[in-house]
């Protein structure tokens, strides 16, 4: 079949890869950012920082079973115990924020905690510099799973497996791009399915009467923000596998770009913070691919003022109807 | 825990018993706050500011002037302007660092040879005022439709648009960049006054001296006047001051323009002060420090910003990487003795407790001592008297490649303990804590004093926030339900 001559375009269909499989990592950081808020009405700046954390867990599992050149285990259980040692490490951390610095100022003004969310932000950053340095770790995953890692050859993780048409679709890519989604698949049966996710839903609408029908919502909140820094944690693992390299100010980009994700899909919605995602990414993608590197943030961000400006509960939230 | 009769009674808000405390005349440190800061008129408290600060460049060397008197200048005047928007009118401005970038950049560009332009300060500063004024009148556009939280996140990306728009995106003007890119502007002009250059140190200082006080005396009658009373109404309750017609758009605009031409004037102070910019001095690190000085003294007030741009700047500059780690120690142990004696309760208590954090560290070195020698080896980093002391006191090993690391995630988690604790327990628990922050200050902080600093910004920023949501001198919020 002939596609169409827009779509023909090699570089088109390369972006695009790129920008789904980017737009995957900035979806799963825009969940935690759209869940804390919905049950919280909490922006919750700290979140870019406890992906950050996640990726730098996978690098000391990585490096504390041999490092990428000699692991000490097969490929599939090394990526998956990383995987684990993340998720649980920046879920617990998580919940550790909540508990010290969000918990004692929920009914303070608004400005509160947002102050504290800097405050662990800069603590979580500046600890990680002051452990590892302000050089860039290397997750080195061109190297990992390769037959010949002495030689630095591309490993079965990094090599093309699809050419389509003279595009290069990296097995990583893939990986990514199933990781996400399946997580995505799991988030949304989980909230809409078990009792926890129903006591969610139910402390996110109307926090006093969750309690009043016996919900525990201290309880709630703790595990929305398990549940969030889970999938941040997932997702720096993630980038570390993606692009092979983690560092201390990873978490202040992605996290503004997460969260422009979970703005434009509308704050507050699962679904939305997943099209936000993909809609970042691929924007990101696109602009740094037809106007150069530097405008990928700049048309990020421009395009989420005008979102905001046209639509300012985002593409699928609710109007936020305020009552006195 | 709270005696008994601190407990709010029914029928007493917290307003009244705020008031009724404040009859009780307190004794002791909150006393004198009160005292000072209640009973000296704002003209008394603006003199005795303005006396002790002239008296500065008397006794400072030139060094110490420009990294004491002038940035703390600097910073009073940036947040005096961020007061005005977040303190009075309640808006959520997480772009505000990026007037002060283009104030600076303006002036940068009139007033040097990037494009061969220098105007005289006298025409560029108000007109560099005026233009970031305008700026701010077309962000504060955008709070018409965004309330609260979008607010913040549309000015947080306006900030980081600056910053990434300075750097990278250049249009190319007379085959250099805009803004000269990544290098920024150098050589920027000093400020001329009908033909009279201020070079000097001194000369500086006295002029920013100048200028803070004329934007405290101006903002003193802004804030108890009409408008700013319409503010203060705005900050607590929007809905309520629109139903009260209270022009709620106007003053949001007001508030952006009034608070965006005082970060232009500190731009262009700050540019001819330092003679070059560039785009990372106007990255998150100084919003965040601009925020914190506003919120340690306390959201809308004046003498609070002041004292919040004192106590940051001061201590900033003792944790800077260029001074001698020795100043940076005393400040550090200083800090940590006082912290015990005035939070610590009863006081007795807290004397005991240094005491005690004394006790066991000699008995813990001595231990240490006798069983593996290696571990308690180590030297001190510059030293000093104090550091002669510390080295016989605190275990520091010489060759535990990561035992600052170790000794440092031990003391979180140590921290997070001892809040969970109570009662004796958690004094208990209090004292090798102390004992492992000196550890961890000799080990780990010490030679990284630059990210000290801001660990320990990011603690202050949580720890103060969550004892006194509104700020040291700020009055709490009257919740009327």
């Amino acid at each position: 079949v002939e596609l169409p001559l827009a779509f023909n375009d090699q570089l088109f269909i390369q972006l695009t890869v790129n920008g789904v499989t980017l737009g995957s990592l900035y979806a799963l950081i825009a969940l935690g950012y759209t869940m804390v808020y919905g049950i919280l009405k909490l922006l919750n700046f700290a979140h870019g920082d406890v992906y950050m954390v996640g990726a730098f867990i996978g690098y000391g599992v990585l490096s504390g079973l041999g490092g990428p050149l000699s692991p000490d285990l097969a490929l599939a259980p090394l990526i998956l115990l990383m995987f684990l040692a993340a998720m649980l490490g920046s879920g617990l951390l998580g919940v550790a924020i909540e508990r010290f610095a969000y918990r004692p100022l929920r009914d303070a003004p608004r400005l509160a905690p947002l102050i504290t969310a800097l405050g662990v932000s800069f603590f979580l950053q500046n600890s990680v510099l002051l452990l590892f340095g302000a050089q860039f770790r290397t997750y080195n995953s061109f190297v990992l799973g390769s037959p010949t890692p002495e030689l630095f050859e591309p490993g079965p993780l990094i090599d093309p497996v699809f050419k389509i048409r003279g595009v290069n679709i990296q097995l990583i890519q893939l990986m990514v791009l199933l990781v996400t989604v399946a997580l995505c698949v799991v988030l949304t049966l989980f909230v809409a399915r078990t009792r926890v996710g129903k006591a969610m839903r139910a402390t996110a609408y109307d926090r006093e009467g969750a309690m009043m029908m016996g919900i525990d919502v201290d309880r709630v909140i703790a595990s929305t923000f398990f549940i969030s820094s889970v999938l941040a944690g997932a997702a720096g693992v993630m980038f570390g596998l993606l692009f092979s390299q983690v560092f201390h100010f990873m978490g202040f980009l992605a996290g503004l770009k997460g969260f422009t994700a979970a703005v434009v899909g509308g704050i507050g919605s699962i679904p939305g913070a997943m099209l936000g995602g993909l809609l970042v990414g691929l924007t990101e993608a696109y602009a740094s691919g037809y106007l150069g590197g530097r405008w990928g943030d700049l048309t990020v961000f421009g395009v989420l003022i005008l979102v905001l400006l046209v639509r300012p509960s985002g593409l699928l939230g609710s109007k936020a109807i305020q009552k006195v | 825990m709270d005696a008994p009769d601190q407990q709010p009674r029914v029928g007493v808000d917290d307003w009244v018993a705020q008031h009724e405390d404040r009859v009780d005349q307190k004794t002791g440190l909150a006393g004198l706050r009160r005292r000072l800061g209640g009973y000296i008129p704002p003209p008394v408290q603006l003199a005795l500011f303005t006396l002790l600060a002239a008296t500065l460049p008397f006794w400072m060397d030139r060094g110490d002037l420009f990294a004491y008197g002038i940035f703390t200048l600097l910073y009073i005047l940036l947040g005096l302007g961020l007061n005005v928007v977040v303190g009075y009118a309640g808006l959520l401005d997480l772009g505000y660092v990026a007037f002060f970038g283009i104030g600076a950049y303006s002036y940068a560009l009139l007033s040097s040879d990037h494009y061969g332009i220098h105007w005289p300060a006298l025409a560029t500063i108000p007109l560099v005022m005026v233009g970031t004024a305008l700026v701010g009148l077309l962000l504060g556009l955008t709070s018409r439709r965004l309330l609260g939280d979008y607010l913040a996140i549309v000015t947080l990306f306006f900030g980081q648009a600056f910053v990434v728009f300075v750097n990278a995106v250049n249009p190319i003007v007379h085959g250099q960049g805009l803004t000269g890119g990544p290098n920024g502007v150098a050589d920027i002009d000093p400020l001329r006054f009908f033909g009279y250059e201020l070079t000097t140190r001194k000369q500086q200082y006295l002029l920013l001296l100048g200028a803070v006080v004329v934007v405290l005396t101006a903002l003193h009658f802004l804030s108890e006047s009409r408008t700013g009373r319409a503010w203060r109404a705005l900050r607590e309750d929007p809905l309520a001051a629109g139903a009260m017609s209270i022009p709620v758009h106007r003053l949001k605009l007001m508030a952006f323009a009034i608070g965006s031409a005082i970060a232009g004037l500190a731009g262009c102070i700050f540019a001819t002060v330092l003679t070059a910019v560039s785009p990372g001095n106007f990255g998150l690190p100084i919003l965040i420090t601009i925020y914190a000085i506003v919120i340690l003294g306390g959201i809308g007030s004046l003498t609070g910003v002041v004292l919040g741009a004192i106590v940051i700047n001061v201590s900033f500059q003792f944790l800077a990487p260029e001074n001698p780690q020795s100043n940076a120690r005393v400040l550090f142990y200083g800090v940590l003795v006082l912290l015990l004696l005035l939070t610590v309760r009863p006081r007795w208590v807290g004397a005991a407790l240094v005491g005690a954090v004394l006790a066991f560290g000699i008995a813990t070195q001595a231990i240490v001592e006798a069983l593996a020698p290696s571990w308690t080896g180590g030297s001190i980093v510059q030293g000093g008297r104090l550091g002669g002391v510390i080295g016989d006191w605190a275990v520091i090993p010489s060759g535990h490649g990561n035992f600052g690391n170790v000794a440092y995630v031990a003391l979180v988690v140590a921290v997070i303990v001892v809040t969970r604790l109570h009662g004796w327990w958690q004094t208990a628990a209090l004292v090798p804590t102390v004992y492992l922050a000196a550890i961890v200050w000799e080990t780990s902080f010490v030679e990284q004093p630059a990210v000290a600093r801001w660990i320990l910004f990011g603690a202050l920023l949580i720890g103060l926030m969550t004892v006194r949501p509104q700020g040291l001198l700020g009055t709490p919020r009257v919740e009327i339900v």
